[in-house]
């Protein structure tokens, strides 16, 4: 592995990282982790393959052993835990404060399909390699992701009733 | 022909360029005749672009060193980036130890199981679950307090087998209240408490139980709302864990550090 090629890639793994973990600790402590460990799998790697995508699927299996673990106070979020109120109007519009809280609200394997889709525009077959999971998988988290994420959103801009006061 | 429905997944495939240019266009074309699929394609458009407006800024931040450090092969231990002055004195501390164990060292670069899955629960999980069970507890936060420090000391050397005695950290501003016996994964594990003047707490967990003897670096780990500091010296592994932020306890494990090598 090139150190300059590694170099090169950071901005990028940052960004991933930032947008699937939150926080820029987080973040920056899951870039560091996924370097440390690309170190020792050193032998493991092809040259001439994707840097990117190797450093990525690292990533993700450390975000596996990570969220194995659970926080102490455990906020796991499943779909089902997710409450939608009723729709409002559509806006197409969105505020990115809005957006970085309902990109955290969604489950992790969704948020990484759709953040590999958006931030690193890769192909859903790259993405199915990079995660280790089929095709079919890709698309179906994508697609609830996406769906998760449009309801969130718009939940949050339906304008609050105004109660009348007598 | 242009009504039948359109299924998701040709929405999603539309939108991110992966049809072929034929399906690309029957798509377009029968968006025209299905304007709720037509709006959600627009929104989840409109979501592609708001992703890149929101994380695109962290492309162009400076890189933290400890990464930038971190793209070089390693040439020793994989550090943990800390304030530059705990740094150096852990590494100071690090290369005494390492003249007697390079070899060990260069099997844990080497290897690293693939995953925690069905192993015990690492140290600073441990560690993290004895400080929130323990430290909120107002009436019996210790067994045994620091007013019986010698028969503290002498209690749980005898059960863990090796001489425990919790480090003085007054010099970083913090009290013992006194400690605690606690079942680990296999055996019995120790647990120290402080508290500064204004009441915080903060815990030492101290387990002998380290047989893997594959990390020595300093590491930090955040659980919850729980930040710890630890690492693994031999078959000891020292977790300090509280609520404050991560540089004030990066400075009082490193104090904690300092002492339990002196031993």
């Amino acid at each position: 592995m090139d150190s300059r090629a590694i170099l090169a890639e950071l901005p990028r793994l940052r960004r991933y990282a930032r947008a699937l973990a939150g926080s820029r600790e987080a973040a920056d402590d899951l870039v560091q982790d996924t370097l440390e460990r690309a170190w020792t799998r050193m032998a493991r790697w092809q040259p001439g393959s994707d840097l990117r995508s190797w450093l990525l699927a690292i990533m993700h299996n450390l975000r596996i052993d990570q969220l194995r673990q659970p926080a102490i106070p455990a906020t796991s979020l499943d779909e089902d835990g997710i409450e939608f109120p009723e729709r409002a109007t559509q806006t197409d519009r969105i505020e990115v404060t809005e957006l970085e809280a309902a990109l955290a609200r969604l489950p992790e394997e969704q948020r990484a399909v759709l953040l590999l889709v958006a931030l690193e525009d890769m192909s859903y077959a790259q993405i199915a390699a990079t995660l280790s999971i089929p095709p079919g998988t890709v698309m179906s988290r994508l697609a609830r992701g996406r769906e998760n994420l449009r309801r969130i959103l718009d939940a949050r801009s339906q304008p609050v009733p105004l109660k009348i006061v007598r | 022909m242009n009504s039948r429905p359109i299924p998701d997944s040709d929405l999603h495939a539309y939108l991110d360029g992966e049809l072929s240019a034929e399906r690309h266009a029957d798509v377009a074309a029968r968006l025209a005749n299905h304007p709720e699929a037509a709006r959600r394609v627009e929104a989840y458009r409109a979501q592609k672009q708001a992703l890149r407006r929101l994380f695109d800024p962290v492309l162009d931040e400076p890189l933290p060193d400890g990464l930038k450090a971190l793209a070089a092969p390693p040439r020793s231990a994989p550090a943990r980036w800390l304030p530059a002055w705990s740094l150096q004195r852990i590494a100071a501390s690090l290369a005494i130890a390492l003249v007697g164990a390079a070899a060990g060292w260069l099997a844990h670069d080497q290897y690293r199981p693939p995953s925690l899955a069905g192993q015990p629960p690492p140290l600073p999980h441990q560690a993290a679950v004895a400080h929130v069970v323990y430290s909120p507890d107002v009436k019996r936060p210790v067994e045994i307090g620091a007013e019986h420090e010698e028969l503290l000391v002498t209690w749980l050397s005898k059960r863990l087998g090796t001489t425990v005695r919790p480090p003085r950290l007054g010099a970083v501003g913090y009290e013992l209240i006194g400690g605690r016996l606690l079942p680990g994964n296999s055996g019995p594990v120790a647990q120290f408490m402080y508290h500064d003047a204004s009441g915080q707490r903060l815990t030492l967990y101290v387990s002998t139980e380290n047989t893997a003897n594959r990390d020595t670096a300093f590491r930090f780990a955040r659980e919850g709302p729980v930040n710890v500091f630890y690492w693994i010296d031999g078959k000891f592994g020292y977790a300090i864990s509280g609520g404050m932020p991560k540089d004030e306890l990066a400075r009082i494990a490193t104090a904690v550090y300092d002492q339990f090598q002196k031993n």
